[in-house]
């Protein structure tokens, strides 16, 4: 591989892009050479999915240039980025289930002749036979495992004829087995002369599979270095970098009663992939347990799994409850059961205003909908939401115009005001929070730490799923790491370290057996 | 034996005859499903279609004087203001809700209403607005497009059977298998089916969406309208009575999911659903009136039960296609 | 590749259309107001154009034809509050998401219902009997028409849009039959007036007003359905499941239950126009066309009031207006009659489009500068 000489196969020259405020990617430099695999590092939000869809002509960058062999390219849509051999593999696939694996592949293409499915289907055996895919080209969509459906989609690309090849997160979504082919197959396609380029945050895989590897840190472009001359620990702290000091109160638990406990639960989702796999953990009262894990761990599945959304293959969750001092078990319950048992039980999802809370309904509204039943009769009782809206745009200085305005029209900020306000109002024994801070300035964030703080300290056993490690650390006392759906550990967060979580994070099924004990403490 | 035969050979030609209408509305209605658009308006549009067709005969009947019609003026006339006047309301329901992302449904029985009210109006006041008084009827074209091969009659069952329709009725059968080769065999078809079932994947492809949906709606529009031509000028020999057209509208959306989204299914589906219609006049049920309007109950409660099936069967192949009904606006992703 | 023509041209397009985040309520209701001016002239003028009447004249022809004697403005009345009714009705489903397009069906079926207690109890039962039956068994007929789409919905996700059309015509050729054997007098093919003698079922003429009554139960439904929407724990429990079914699921409703019941009481609502239709009327028939299509304008109604019930009476009476009024003028011209329904998908063109300008706004691209907020 003679990098230093050649002429790279595309390289990006100090790519900045914004989305209003936010700072996507600034100042970003890199570089792919043919015959290359090169990992794109970083955790959720670091930038890495904006960036490679610059290439791709998803969107067009605000500042800097981007070379295809040398020579400077305009790249403004997926058309454009075809015609310089750029394919992306989304993270989402771009198929049409009802279609067959060879129609989904020609599709969109114009291409001179006949119309002739069985001359495309010869054209891809011939690929799958070069680089060692196995699919059939008749086989329909909807009935294909999602390694298949990635599979066609690789193979659209190469029949589009790319020599530049993006993944975004390919194995997400993968058994070990189907990354170890994957793998092959990619490896097989560099030799070929590919230059591919894979978006990860698994540090194993970027350590087995690629040439070099560039890091992103929160937009940030913060190096290069080629494979062989690093380690799992380098990479982790130019991927977490140095702990920031955050000034979030922590105050010690006190009488720290076992609460929530979880035992061996197992979960499948739609397409029969695992998604929790022997997750047992145990919440305590007067405590912030936080998890932590890539986006997509199971994290949503398992706080759903409690509140009683999510149906379970197995395992038992137990609810230790204060008035009755009984273990009522959640699970086959529906919410309302759950209710009637007298658990209180508080949860702010993660899509708020998909499913916490409703867009087009006002503030009161919205506080009726954990509360609406009380009360006799057919009637809605608005007098006590109307209040508790008041109040909690008071305390928590939400901004509107009213209380009757729709929450779809406040801030990112002021919607989880409402909504972490609404929750907590129920006074809960068992807070869930997913995602609480997302994408809210400092002072918001700060509230919600505050307003959480608070219910711990009234004995609330508090679950918090967050993403920033800083913020974990310093918010949390017990920080327990998902990954694959696995719990891969549990730490002190008073003790633990940015890169000690880190690593647990990118690890995966297979090596959690071996690795420690996940449910020590 | 023999009567059997050629009684069996009249009722099936009865049969076609009355199914030719549904054909074509419903090849229309499938050709804009694939789209995406569930075009409600299509009753609407089978009535512009045929009052279209009425104006032009009428004006060109008029111009004559009573002399004898130039054979293919007289059918070239109609037909082109049939496409037209389809062609008109496709556009409007296409503006409306690909342009401007208007709910299907109502805009849908919008067209209708208008269509049938233009129809019904036209039909009925034509004479008078324009003076020839009386009902409205034009005989001289309706006798050019019933005009058959000449040795249809020589042939006699056979004939009856298979030579006995005036020319729409091959046309309806052509336009099927055309259609259905198209979205099967040609990679249009293949790029349309996509913009229908999932037109966020199409527009990433590469994929014009809107200049595919206002093909198909269109172009839907006006198979439609030719069905609307085909029942006065051909069914009902030029005589425009109010309302005589009814139903066929409607059972030919139905016909669409009767025959899970393929135009040859169709085909046999317009038979059969022309059968029923037929059925009871055949078998003098001419006596007991309620089994004759029970019997045209069937084509849409077997309609309902197929609809029923496919949505308990989830099988994929026969599912609607799989945005139909929603308009696709690209930021919203 | 030639790179150096596409730096030149990078060209972004001149507008893109975005969604808006919210218009003043005020501000859409002039948009939606200023469609209908607009609707009005181009009708005005099609009306010109077809008859040669002075558009002014138009206008004034139409005022005539609902205002100029006591009948037609009750009439006026009368078919705006039957028309409210089912719009309301399906008003109901709408909420939810639910593309209830059966209200055609619904009504008849409950004219099939209240007919048939008017002519079977007829002889036997004192009056008020009657009209009780025909009110219960109107809205059951109704509800059990609607409630069978909705069953499939909730149990394997049927699509109910296409469901529902069926069922209109179901009802419509069971109309058919009953027709054939109610027929009175024999093989007119008609109903003919039920109870024409004793007028046992008809409602009763309220200070002497025949559709007084029929004003009144459309009155307090209007405002019970508005109550139910907005103020009843079922009325929310709709909201929610229409705007997000995730939601619906987060707080424990039993999404399956709430579309089941909102359908069954979204049909009763449609029964009881039909109820309306028969023993309301001055002379109580039943046939293909008694609903008239109305099952299908209420659907339009209740779009272009965006559900609000009491936009509804606005919006239901403006249509029965103009209605009335081009009938009147065909009438006078002799012309057809359906000159009405020609008007009305005029109006309603407009107003569906002018849905857009609410909802969306063009945004322009600066040269330079990115994207306009």
């Amino acid at each position: 591989m003679n990098q230093q000489t050649a002429i790279p196969a595309i390289e990006l020259k100090g790519v900045s892009k914004r989305f209003g405020s936010v700072i996507a990617n600034s100042n970003v430099n890199l570089s792919v050479h043919k015959g290359e695999i090169l990992s794109i590092l970083g955790e959720n939000g670091s930038g890495k999915t904006t960036l490679m869809n610059m290439i791709a002509g998803i969107y067009f960058p605000d500042e800097g240039e981007i070379f295809i062999d040398g020579e400077e390219a305009i790249i403004t849509s997926p058309k454009d980025a075809f015609d310089y051999k750029i394919g992306m593999i989304h993270q989402h696939f771009k198929l049409v289930d009802v279609f067959s694996a060879a129609e989904n592949i020609v599709l969109g293409l114009d291409e001179k002749g006949k119309y002739d499915l069985s001359s495309a289907q010869k054209r891809v055996a011939d690929i799958c036979e070069r680089y060692g895919f196995e699919i059939d080209p008749k086989k329909k969509i909807y009935t294909m495992s999602v390694s298949e459906k990635q599979t066609v989609e690789i193979i659209k690309v190469l029949y589009r004829g790319a020599d530049i090849l993006i993944l975004d997160e390919p194995t997400a979504v993968l058994t070990p087995q189907e990354t170890q082919k994957l793998f092959a197959i990619l490896r097989r396609m560099r030799d070929d002369g590919k230059a591919i380029i894979i978006i990860t945050h698994k540090l194993h895989e970027v350590l087995s599979l690629s040439d070099r590897v560039a890091v992103l840190r929160k937009g940030e472009y913060i190096g290069t270095v080629n494979t062989a001359e690093t380690n799992e620990a380098q990479l982790t702290e130019m991927m977490v970098g140095k702990t920031v000091e955050l000034n979030i109160h922590r105050s010690e638990p006190r009488d720290a009663v076992p609460r929530l406990e979880v035992h061996h639960i197992n979960c499948s989702n739609r397409e029969g992939v695992k998604v929790l796999n022997d997750v047992s953990f145990v919440a305590k009262a007067g405590e912030i347990l936080g998890i932590a894990g890539i986006a997509g761990s199971g994290q949503r599945e398992l706080l759903e799994a409690i509140a009683g959304l999510q149906k379970l293959d197995s395992g038992a969750v137990l609810y230790n409850n204060p008035q009755t001092g009984k273990m009522d078990n959640l699970v086959t319950k529906t919410p309302l059961q759950i209710r009637d048992l007298g658990v209180r039980l508080s949860f702010v999802p993660e899509d708020r205003l998909g499913m916490g809370l409703v867009g087009n309904m006002d503030i009161v509204d919205n506080m009726m909908l954990r509360s609406y039943r009380k009360g006799k009769g057919v009637f809605l009782h608005r007098k006590e939401p109307k209040d508790l809206a008041e109040h909690i745009i008071e305390d928590l200085e939400v901004v509107t115009p009213s209380a009757s305005t729709p929450v779809r029209r406040l801030s990112g900020g002021n919607v989880q005001k409402v909504l972490v306000g609404r929750e907590i109002a129920a006074s809960p024994t068992v807070l869930m929070a997913a995602y609480p801070v997302r994408g809210l300035d400092i002072n918001s964030s700060y509230t919600i730490y505050n307003l959480l703080n608070e219910q711990k300290d009234k004995g609330v056993a508090v679950i918090f799923v967050g993403e920033d490690l800083d913020v974990l650390l310093a918010l949390c006392d017990r920080i327990l790491v998902i990954g694959s759906g696995c719990i891969t550990g549990v730490v002190d967060a008073r003790t633990a370290t940015k890169e000690q979580i880190g690593l647990l994070m990118t690890k995966t099924n297979a090596e959690s057996t071996e690795g420690g004990t996940p449910h020590g403490n | 034996m023999k009567d059997v035969l050629v009684f069996l050979c009249g009722f099936i030609a009865v049969a076609i005859k009355q199914g030719t209408p549904l054909l074509f509305g419903s090849t229309g209605e499938i050709l804009t499903e694939k789209s995406g658009n569930l075009n409600l308006g299509i009753p609407g549009i089978m009535y512009m279609g045929g009052v279209s067709g009425v104006i032009g005969a009428f004006f060109y009947e008029k111009a004559m004087a009573g002399q004898p019609l130039n054979p293919l003026l007289g059918i070239l006339i109609p037909l082109v203001c049939a496409l037209l006047g389809s062609a008109l309301l496709a556009l409007i329901y296409s503006f409306l809700t690909i342009t401007l992302r208007a709910n299907q449904n109502v805009t849908g029985l919008a067209l209708t209403t208008f269509g049938v009210g233009v129809g019904d109006f036209f039909g009925g006041s034509l004479a008078k607005l324009f003076g020839a008084g009386g009902s409205l009827s034009i005989r001289n074209t309706s006798t050019l497009f019933r005009s058959t091969l000449p040795f249809a009659e020589d042939w006699g069952a056979v004939g009856e059977l298979l030579f006995s329709y005036g020319f729409l009725v091959y046309v309806a059968f052509v336009l099927a298998f055309i259609v259905s080769f198209v979205l099967n065999k040609t990679r249009i078809g293949l790029h349309l089916r996509a913009v229908g079932e999932n037109p966020a994947t199409a527009d990433a492809a590469g994929i014009n969406v809107t200049r595919y949906k206002y093909t198909a709606t269109v172009l839907g529009g006006v198979i439609a309208g030719l069905g609307g031509l085909y029942y006065i000028m051909d069914y009902a020999y030029g005589t425009w009575s109010d309302g005589s057209f009814g139903d066929r509208g409607w059972l030919a959306i139905a016909l669409v999911i009767f025959a899970l989204w393929r135009p040859k299914t169709g085909i046999l589906g317009s038979f059969l659903f022309g059968a029923l219609y037929v059925l009871p006049a055949h078998l003098n049920f001419g006596e007991n009136r309620m089994v004759q309007y029970a019997v045209m109950v069937l084509p849409y409660v077997v309609t309902i039960i197929v609809l029923i099936v496919i949505s308990m069967r989830k099988k994929r192949e026969h599912q609607p296609p799989q945005s139909l009904g929603l308009p696709y606006f690209r930021e919203e992703r | 590749m030639a790179t150096e023509k596409k730096t030149a041209a990078h060209h972004e397009p001149l507008f893109h259309i975005a969604k808006r985040d919210q218009m003043v309520w005020w501000k859409a209701w002039i948009i939606r107001a200023a469609a209908i001016l607009l609707a009005l002239v181009v009708s005005g003028v099609i009306i010109t154009l077809l008859t040669g009447l002075n558009p002014l004249n138009v206008y004034g022809e139409m005022i005539k034809g609902n205002f100029s004697n006591n009948r037609v403005f009750w009439m006026l009345l009368q078919k705006t509050s039957v028309l409210l009714c089912n719009s309301l009705g399906v008003t109901l489903a709408f909420k939810m998401k639910f593309w209830n397009c059966g209200g055609e069906g619904q009504v008849l079926a409950g004219c099939i219902a209240a007919a048939a207690c008017m002519i079977y109890m007829g002889d036997s039962a004192p009056n008020w009997v009657i009209i009780v039956s025909s009110l219960i068994t109107s809205m059951l007929a109704g509800a059990l028409w609607g409630g069978i789409p909705a069953i499939f919905k909730a149990q394997y996700n049927t699509n109910e849009t296409l469901f529902t059309l069926m069922m209109n015509y179901v009802a419509i050729h069971l109309v058919k039959v009953l027709q054939v054997l109610w027929e009175n007098p024999k093989n007119s093919g008609n109903v003919g007036t039920i109870n024409r003698a004793s007028q046992a079922g008809w409602l009763p003429k309220l200070f002497g007003m025949q559709y007084l009554i029929t004003v009144l139960i459309v009155a307090a439904l209007c405002v019970l359905v508005y109550v139910y929407l907005k103020k009843s724990k079922h009325g929310y429990e709709i909201n929610v499941v229409g705007e997000s079914q995730n939601t619906a699921r987060y707080i424990g409703i039993n999404v399956k239950k709430v579309i089941i019941r909102t359908m069954l009481v979204s049909g009763a609502v449609c029964g009881l126009a039909g109820f309306l239709l028969v023993n309301g009327s001055s002379a109580p028939t039943v046939g293909p066309n008694t609903a008239g299509g109305q099952g299908f304008t209420a659907m339009l109604v209740a779009w272009m009031a965006k559900f609000s019930p009491f936009a509804m009476v606005l919006a239901s009476a403006l249509i029965i207006f103009l209605q009335q009024g081009s009938v009147a003028i065909a009438t006078k011209f002799g012309l057809h009659r359906s000159l009405a329904d020609i008007v009305t998908g005029v109006i309603l063109f407009f107003i569906i489009g002018c849905e857009f300008f609410i909802q969306y706004e063009i945004k322009f691209r600066h040269k330079k500068g990115g994207v306009q907020e």
